[in-house]
């Protein structure tokens, strides 16, 4: 990564232009031709620096919800226990914490009352409690990520 | 707010990403039999209804170097944790920030921040300053750092977003 795609991380992470002939636009702006910033996306993406080009949704907003979990699992049966939570197609993502909640993951489905039921299963097929702990208040972080 | 299922289709078509392409709106719209007017239309209203959040590049923090990543909690009084969560947000090396619902006796916190970093102890570095800055020392606090990743996916269209 040289100095202008992290210029072009910086600054296009958020309010692509929504027109005809956005990449021009956006090239513009950053001083550039529009060739040049496609092909930089295409290879940032290619190379996995960026996981994609686009949108991020709202699930809230969308009519779905979603929420965060803790479970308290002991070492030895993390592998297990991570395998019987991924198994669930409403897990987003799923992290292993140092601590005694060991084992944090997002739950997100389109219909809200899918999450108490996937939680509750969660719960019989591993015989742990589920600690549920979703959002009751957000508070605004920017958007950019410095490079 | 409503959508329609011509939104949904539309959310559907570019939730793994744009066409890197001249006209990307253009492409879209050709695929799912829409004018490209029709497209920019129904996007511009579903930013400005915030359904979508963000339009651009979608970082990968850990293979930008950002390798550290750890959930820091609060237990603050209830009458305090919301102008403390707007503070904590304003760092940029804040991600994330929320307040939960405390789960006791095990669980006490009820402030919850993602602070990313390019190593561990830049991260603790970074928790320490908040603690300092924002007189969160004499609360009960604690970090827990990320030991693995499980799972990571982009769900469907209407399952993406922060939890």
């Amino acid at each position: 990564m040289d100095a202008k795609d992290r210029q072009i991380i910086n600054a296009l992470q958020g309010g692509f232009p929504v027109s005809e002939t956005p990449f021009a636009e956006a090239a513009a702006r950053l001083h550039m031709t529009e060739d040049d910033l496609i092909a930089r996306l295409r290879r940032l993406c290619d190379e996995g620096h960026l996981s994609r080009f686009g949108p991020m949704y709202n699930a809230e907003r969308l009519g779905g919800a979603v929420t965060l979990a803790a479970l308290a699992v002991p070492d030895e049966r993390i592998e297990a226990v991570a395998a019987q939570v991924n198994a669930h197609p409403e897990i987003a993502h799923n992290y292993a914490r140092a601590h005694d909640f060991s084992m944090w993951f997002v739950v997100a489905a389109e219909q809200p009352e899918q999450i108490p039921a996937v939680l509750a299963d969660i719960a019989a097929e591993t015989g742990l409690p589920v600690y549920d702990m979703p959002k009751l208040e957000e508070y605004y972080v920017g958007l950019r990520f410095e490079l | 707010m409503r959508i329609d299922d011509t939104d949904r289709r539309l959310l559907a078509a570019i939730e793994d990403g744009l066409p890197l392409a001249p006209r990307p709106y253009a492409a879209v719209a050709q695929r799912l039999g829409l004018g490209e007017a029709d497209v920019l239309t129904r996007l511009r209203r579903l930013r400005a209804d915030g359904i979508v959040s963000r339009f651009g590049v979608i970082v990968r923090h850990h293979e930008l170097g950002y390798r550290a990543n750890a959930m820091a909690v609060w237990d603050l009084p209830d009458g305090q944790v919301d102008d403390v969560g707007r503070r904590l947000a304003g760092h940029d090396f804040v991600t994330l920030c929320y307040r939960r619902p405390r789960r006791l006796p095990l669980w006490p916190y009820n402030l919850f921040c993602m602070v990313h970093g390019r190593d561990r102890d830049t991260v603790r570095e970074q928790i320490a300053r908040l603690n300092a800055e924002h007189g969160l020392d004499t609360h009960p606090h604690d970090v827990l750092f990320s030991r693995r990743r499980f799972k990571q996916r982009g769900a469907r269209y209407s399952m993406r977003g922060a939890a």
